[in-house]
């Protein structure tokens, strides 16, 4: 038997395998998620602009790039990680490790060189403390959120929703080069306010988590205690966001819109607490509140940037 | 923060060459930022 083979191959060479295509740009772009980069840019540019003291506009582009490279570098991590997870999802089925548009290892090793690139470039660039927040955060969803938590608890989200917490932190301390009670009360804003805007999402989507295995609330717990948990955090959230004007840290511009804004998130967030799914429910109200948990964060955040120019 | 709508893949008609081309420009392009940034970060840096 062996020696038939042996006689086949010497007589007949196989085919030489086709060329394997190489990954496109675009491909290893859409790696790095740059929809979810958007609200990370945005929100470390406004840690970094709400900091009370000026840095040079270099080092300030310079910090909140490291920030979006780090955020690009552990978004590839994860799709790396969770290739086959993401196969089975109608959401994530299209991309580019799914479709078989890029290799595995090719989005590990451009994975790494963001991430490592990010945090080096921030240390010699700005300074090492924001460096090791960065890494702390790159870390932080990459390996504690995907890797252990995510397909472990239905409580993933609550821990993992750290990692979105840090891009303020890390620009406030590349600004001001230190820690301070204000940019760990933006960090638990985030914190407070990803679980509901999450579970909004894990609600509609419920289906495709079940699909693949992975615990989140809805499927674990089942949709009441979701409904609950995403009330108490909205309860929570509210007079967390007012806590920078308590404190003095910002002005009435900001407490003003921070009360509005997260009134309306516990308004949208009881009427999702309080009900029900009905027979052919288009679950109108978990999209409204989903959709309105991205508006409220942008919306939170830039009347925390006006507050430092606009003075009442 | 994880949510993101569903990507619609490009049509797949370009040939290797050519991807790679595009990829080897991007690349370049990107090596030649970095080099233009570090210069301004140690302009700024000097200031």
């Amino acid at each position: 038997m062996y020696g038939h083979a042996t006689m086949t191959t010497s007589i007949t060479p196989p085919n030489p395998a086709p060329a394997r295509r190489p990954a496109e740009w675009r491909d290893l772009i859409a790696l790095t998620k740059p929809r979810v980069m958007s609200l990370v840019i945005f929100t470390g540019l406004c840690g970094l602009i709400a900091a009370p003291t000026r840095i040079h506009p270099v080092l300030a582009f310079t910090a909140i790039l490291c920030i979006a490279i780090g955020a690009g570098g552990a978004a590839a991590l994860n799709q790396w990680w969770e290739a086959d997870l993401d196969a089975g999802m109608k959401r994530t089925a299209k991309r580019p490790l799914p479709q078989g548009r890029l290799d595995r290892t090719t989005a590990r090793d451009f994975a790494l060189v963001l991430c490592s690139g990010s945090v080096f470039l921030m240390g010699f660039a700005i300074g090492w403390l924001p460096a090791a927040i960065l890494a702390v955060s790159i870390v932080y969803y990459s390996v504690i959120y995907t890797i252990w938590l995510k397909p472990r608890t239905p409580q993933n989200i609550v821990i993992g929703g750290g990692a979105g917490a840090f891009p303020p932190l890390i620009g406030w301390v590349a600004a001001t080069g230190e820690i301070t009670l204000m940019p760990v009360v933006l960090f638990a804003i985030i914190f407070m306010w990803t679980p509901p805007h999450f579970w909004a999402l894990a609600l509609f989507v419920k289906s495709d988590y079940a699909k693949v295995g992975i615990p989140m609330m809805p499927v674990v717990a089942g949709e009441k205690a979701t409904r609950r948990q995403i009330l108490i955090y909205s309860v929570l959230l509210l007079p967390l966001t007012m806590v920078p004007w308590w404190i003095g840290g910002t002005g009435l511009v900001y407490g003003a819109s921070a009360f509005v804004l997260s009134a309306l998130f516990l308004a949208l967030s009881v009427r999702v607490g309080l009900r029900t799914r009905g027979e052919e429910d288009t679950m109108k109200p978990e999209k409204q509140l989903f959709a309105y948990s991205v508006i409220y964060l942008f919306a939170l955040f830039a009347a925390l940037v006006l507050d430092r120019f606009i003075v009442i | 923060m994880d949510e993101e709508k569903p990507e619609t893949p490009a049509p797949d008609t370009r040939s290797v060459e050519q991807i790679r081309k595009d990829r080897n420009r991007v690349l370049g392009l990107g090596l030649a930022a970095f080099v233009v940034l570090v210069f301004f970060i140690s302009i700024a840096k000097m200031g």
